[in-house]
């Protein structure tokens, strides 16, 4: 697999580590009264779809930016690769 | 029909016109005390203990391609129980005693080898650890053995002992672990399954559940509704998507493993052998080829099909040990697709649902997981507890922190 990389274009997928699901980005609120229930299903459980999955790559063996990846897992293409950083300011987080 | 030597000799005497198949084809009822989802090895054995030890009836195995078709015909066949944790040897350890009897018990040629396992031993750190897990086998009633150096080179003369890096120091041996022909062991598990009034159901996709006021009444499927009593989901692998129908999230995300096979050789491996500082490990077939594999490639997928920097690495793998390896050429590659659970260890258990019950992440280590899971799940569907070596295997262990996690790698799925 070949990932776009925004700053860096095109490498070798053998490059990032892999983390899993984007949804990670979001912590649950700690204060929250179900807090327990949210971080067990934050920490365990998953979606798991088969189909467009976005995903959390680390450019381990490059220049160590966190990506968000968004590729199919039933044929591997991959179609939109952004800065993590840039998908979590956009969907809000502040730090 | 018995299968025996005697049938063998009447039926090449008369021409082989005396064998039928070895399952029917029965259409669907609209109803059934149990439906298995998935005719795989897992799902096939369930019905087997189901009907023969629990003594139950009305059962069905629902299929959405053809038995054997899934991970039980896509994996390298290791049988073994050289695990370290309480929650997980006793259960592997009675799944290979189930392994043992298994084809009296099915009345069927699963070829159960049991020429032996090796884990190889790279650093005196490793030597401890291997130590430790090889007391824990011995206590909970299996086999290990720590061989020095001296003692593999006699048995295993071709591996390299001396490798700069990783030079080998030992190895744990199970003597009683070993090989089985794995599509066998899917036909075998039908077969004794179909004898004993299993309705095996081929070509039939669960599209749905039907769910009302908590408890689930059947599947739909693409050959219409199947009532139900119980439903047990049994298709580790696919279990997301599955079980998302009934609107579950699961602690589970699926990854795909990749296996190899060499073009077919004269003997050279007695038994199955590991690397243990990367991730190899190989066993020679009956009909010649070496079947290898390594890590899983670490990213979700459903494809059945991988990439290629893991092929370069399980080779490395195997070159590290082997150096006779390079001149075989590799024959066949697939992928398989795996339940990676958040602890490396599976479920057996009922769900939140009524009715509605749930085995799956399996990781890679399903396939020597399959008598004692076909039991425990029975155990679990027939009498509404859980199988006393499989009373760990539960959903809620990640919330209570009851984690079962071999390697202590955390909820992380690939580094399982």
């Amino acid at each position: 697999m070949i990932i776009n990389h925004p700053l860096l274009g095109p490498r070798d997928a053998a490059e990032f580590t892999y983390l899993g699901d984007a949804k990670m980005i979001h912590r649950p609120d700690w204060q929250a009264d179900d807090a327990l229930a949210q971080f067990t299903a934050y920490g365990y459980l998953r979606d798991n779809p088969a189909g467009p999955h976005r995903e959390l790559w680390f450019h381990e063996q490059g220049d160590r930016s966190w990506l968000v990846v968004t590729r199919d897992t039933t044929t591997h293409e991959i179609t939109d690769v952004q800065l993590a950083r840039d998908v979590a300011r956009a969907e809000g987080r502040s730090k | 029909m018995s299968y025996s030597g005697f049938r063998v000799i009447k039926e090449a005497l008369t021409g082989h016109r005396g064998w039928g198949p070895a399952w029917r084809t029965p259409e669907p009822k609209s109803d059934y005390d149990y439906v298995i989802i998935g005719g795989g090895g897992h799902g096939l054995a369930t019905a087997h203990y189901l009907a023969k030890e629990f003594g139950q009836s009305r059962i069905a195995v629902i299929e959405k391609g053809w038995i054997g078709g899934g991970n039980v015909g896509r994996n390298t066949t290791i049988i073994r129980s050289n695990y370290l944790l309480d929650g997980n040897e006793p259960f592997y350890e009675f799944s290979l005693k189930l392994w043992e009897g298994l084809e009296q018990d099915l009345n069927y040629n699963a070829m159960v080898s049991q020429r032996g396992i090796l884990n190889l031993i790279h650093s005196d750190a490793q030597r401890d650890a291997f130590t430790r897990r090889g007391n824990a086998m011995i206590l909970n009633g299996a086999d290990a053995d720590l061989m020095t150096t001296e003692q593999i080179q006699k048995r295993y003369p071709f591996l390299n002992v001396n490798n700069a890096r990783f030079p080998i120091k030992g190895g744990l041996a199970q003597h009683r672990g070993g090989t089985v022909r794995h599509d066998a062991v899917a036909w075998g598990y039908a077969r004794a399954a179909d004898r004993r009034g299993v309705d095996i159901i081929q070509n039939c996709e669960v599209t749905g559940f039907r769910i009302e006021n908590g408890k689930c009444l059947g599947v739909e499927t693409s050959r219409g509704f199947i009532g139900a009593k119980k439903v047990a989901a049994c298709v580790a692998g696919s279990s997301g998507r599955l079980m998302e129908k009934a609107g579950m999230r699961l602690p589970i995300e699926s990854h795909v493993l990749q296996a190899f096979v060499s073009e077919g050789l004269k003997p050279v491996l007695p038994g199955v052998i590991t690397f243990g500082a990367g991730h190899f490990y190989c066993s020679q077939s009956d009909k010649g080829g070496l079947v290898f594999g390594g890590d899983i490639d670490g990213y979700n997928s459903y494809a059945q099909r991988g990439n290629l920097p893991v092929v370069e690495d399980v080779c490395e793998g195997g070159m590290a040990i082997f150096p006779m390896l390079g001149r075989v050429r590799l024959l066949r590659m697939w992928g398989g697709i795996m339940d990676m659970s958040m602890d490396g260890s599976p479920i057996i258990d009922r769900t939140h649902i009524d009715g509605l019950y749930f085995n799956g992440g399996w990781c890679y280590g399903g396939f020597k997981a399959t008598p004692a899971s076909g039991f425990a799940y029975a155990h679990l569907l027939a009498t509404g507890r859980p199988h006393e070596t499989a009373t760990a295997y539960r959903f809620d262990r990640f919330e209570k922190g009851r984690m079962i996690d071999e390697k202590g790698m955390g909820n992380q799925p690939n580094l399982h």
